[in-house]
């Protein structure tokens, strides 16, 4: 593919997200023209509500949208170079699994043992999860990363991180079999995802830390680059595989780790958009494809956002369906027309 | 001659190989190597399955902690240095294929230039004609933009080569570097890293099982046995001490001294003559030898084959019974049936 050509698609992708933010910002179930929206962006005072649902609730939750598209990818990414894997994705080393027993023993634990779950629950107020999901996907990242320091080969570590997910699975199977509906539901309403919890307190922490996260994964497109050769070749070449492996993980744990404490584990965006990108841009090099995951990804999750909004209708879809089900289509479509796996993985 | 320039690259001073155990003694395969390679020498390590070549490969290349000494490389100890530093005294080929094919060839070979490169990896005028010259080297630029996926496996391991010569070190180390490939291509690998190494001065060591190709190639063999220690020397006094037929000596196959080549051993049948020479003589010997017939030029029994050159046929007299054949697979299995 010629350097015009991946440009064109670059700004094509610019676009297209610029477009769908749009889309994005005026739908919803009280509808605000889009001239007017362009106006509150702006600063204008248009109409209290209007004010407050387009900067309050429309735009985090857009900004939410592109981060987790974004970040997700990249870590997706960044962990399929790292095992060769093509079903690796941003959650493969245990993280949401890890974050997940964290709600699970907020939400549910509290029955258990009622005086000190309680307390904390009251005392954190509406940062509970987040601090609860932070809390279990770091116990979980210190795990795996000390086992990348002693473990040498990617493959153990990788199944080290699929044992990690079967046993924090378990335990949040017990804790289920013991809770009471109503605090079954509120952890299963957090399984399905939601981009439209994080309020811009919230957001004053997701934000930074997640750019920083992708900046990092952009400082390791070099290493990332040699890995594609095999851990050996790269070994050759003077990267060290063993450093480049822990900045992999901290970078990953740090991006999808955050993203699912404020939004619930988010599946199949962080597996699905690095095949496309490959298949689209027809290249294994990440430095076009790193840029292209985040632009790719934000679009694909703004579009998902628009989509779980049923239209003249007050409720909307679980992102988390919604991900799947209208971006399976989309990936099995791209994987069956351009072979690109076969050509990455073989 | 200027005070840097070194003749031996490569050093191993008193380098011990094997693995550390923790509860019982070290593994040691192979101790006080003293093993040199000179600039512009190509050196094939040879020996049979499990003799120690990956292991002496790996621990040179600074990939695994020898047991005692160490290796030099232009007179600095591999084993001090980092990854970084160790990338430019010396570039490794390996057996193994790309797992990759979305790659573009000349991608490939910019990866060489990783030591040089800040962290951003934007290559500079030098590290692009660098690429270049790799590349013409083993003659793949027309190819500089296609997927390593659309190369055949020969073409692959030229890619590889063309890496390694962009990593512009003093050492090339190749391990088994034609095990995957036809015979052409195997000798069309060797015939260039031999011409690169007279042509860039450059050490190239490498690993092999192609004994009669490292016979043709190499400058200096090392040959590695089971248990005993490295033999050192041309290719052609290893043959003549007899240390090539020791390593390689099996019940089924013998090491033919004067060809250079393995004969396999075949349960010997009868004694029969064959009349005329040259190279139909040659081949059609072979082929009895094959199946299992002591071939001799006296008069033995009651059978002999005779050579009718002009016409590319054989005759089996038998008894005074005359049988005409076209081919040798014709004669072998007229005698099968009559004798």
């Amino acid at each position: 593919m010629q350097n015009k050509t991946k440009i064109i698609l670059f700004v094509g992708l610019f676009v297209l997200i610029a477009l769908f933010l749009v889309v994005d910002l005026v739908l919803g179930s009280v509808s605000i023209p889009s001239e007017k929206i362009l106006a509150i962006l702006m600063g204008e005072d248009v109409k209290a509500s209007w004010n407050y649902i387009i900067l309050n609730f429309r735009l985090p939750k857009a900004i939410t949208a592109i981060l987790v598209g974004a970040g997700l990818s990249v870590s997706g990414l960044m962990m399929q170079t790292l095992f060769r894997n093509p079903l690796a994705g941003p959650y493969v080393l245990g993280i949401s699994s890890g974050a997940s027993l964290g709600v699970a023993l907020m939400v549910m634990a509290s029955v258990l043992l009622p005086g000190v779950f309680g307390a904390v629950y009251s005392f954190l107020g509406s940062w509970a999860l987040v601090v609860s999901a932070i809390a279990g996907a770091s116990i979980i990242f210190v795990i795996i990363g000390m086992a990348s320091i002693r473990i040498s080969d990617s493959v153990s570590l990788l199944i080290i991180g699929i044992m990690f997910g079967s046993i924090t699975g378990a335990v949040v199977n017990i804790l289920q079999y013991f809770s009471d509906p109503e605090q079954l539901q509120s952890f299963i309403v957090w399984t399905f995802g939601s981009l439209s919890g994080v309020t811009w307190n919230e957001m004053h922490l997701m934000a930074p830390v997640v750019v920083l996260g992708l900046l990092m994964s952009f400082v390791l497109i070099k290493p990332l680059d040699a890995l594609l050769l095999g851990e050996n070749y790269a070994r050759g070449v003077g990267i060290s595989v063993n450093r480049t492996r822990i900045w992999v993980i901290i970078s990953t744990a740090l991006v999808a780790g955050t993203l699912t404490a404020f939004t619930g584990p988010i599946a199949f965006i962080g597996v699905a958009v690095p095949h496309m990108a490959r298949a689209i841009f027809g290249t294994a090099s990440h430095k076009v494809l790193l840029p292209a995951v985040v632009l790719i990804g934000a679009a694909l999750m703004l579009v998902c956002d628009i989509l779980s909004q049923v239209p003249g209708n007050q409720t909307t879809l679980p992102i988390n369906s919604v991900t799947a089900i209208f971006g399976g289509p989309v990936v099995i479509w791209v994987i069956v027309r351009s072979r690109s796996v076969k050509a990455s993985f073989s | 001659m200027s005070d840097n320039y070194c003749r031996e690259i490569l050093e191993t001073d008193g380098l011990s190989i094997g693995y550390k155990q923790k509860r019982d003694e070290d593994l040691c395969l192979l101790s006080d190597l003293n093993l040199t390679v000179r600039r512009g020498e190509l050196v094939c390590l040879l020996g049979p399955n499990g003799s120690g070549k990956s292991t002496l490969m790996r621990t040179i290349a600074g990939l695994q902690a020898p047991l005692k000494g160490k290796t030099l490389v232009e007179k600095m100890p591999i084993r001090e240095r980092n990854f970084g530093e160790i990338a430019r005294l010396l570039s490794i080929v390996l057996t193994e294929r790309l797992q990759v094919g979305n790659l573009s060839v000349y991608h490939i070979v910019s990866l060489g230039r990783h030591p040089y490169t800040s962290w951003m990896g934007r290559l500079s005028e030098k590290d692009e004609s660098m690429i270049k010259w790799a590349l013409e080297q083993v003659g793949l630029w027309k190819y500089a933009n296609k997927f390593i996926n659309q190369l055949s496996d020969g073409e692959r391991q030229r890619v590889m080569i063309a890496k390694a010569l962009a990593q512009d070190t003093p050492l090339i180390m190749l391990d088994e570097p034609t095990a995957h490939l036809d015979l052409p291509n195997r000798v069309e690998i060797m015939r260039l890293l031999r011409n690169l190494a007279k042509e860039t001065d450059k050490a190239i060591l490498l690993s092999t099982h192609e004994l009669d190709l490292a016979l043709q190639a190499a400058d200096v063999i090392w040959l590695m046995s089971k248990n005993k220690d490295i033999k050192i020397g041309a290719p052609e006094d290893l043959v003549l001490s007899g240390s090539i037929e020791d390593t390689f000596k099996n019940k089924s196959f013998n090491f033919d001294r004067k060809s250079g080549n393995f004969i396999m051993n075949y349960q010997k049948k009868q004694k029969i003559q064959l009349v005329g020479n040259d190279v139909m003589g040659f081949w059609t010997q072979r082929a009895l030898s094959r199946e299992g017939y002591q071939v001799t030029c006296e008069k033995t029994g009651h059978c002999s084959i005779h050579l009718i050159e002009d016409r590319m046929e054989w005759e089996i007299h038998n008894n005074g019974n005359i049988t005409n054949c076209k081919n040798i697979q014709d004669l072998l299995l007229n005698l099968n049936t009559n004798l």
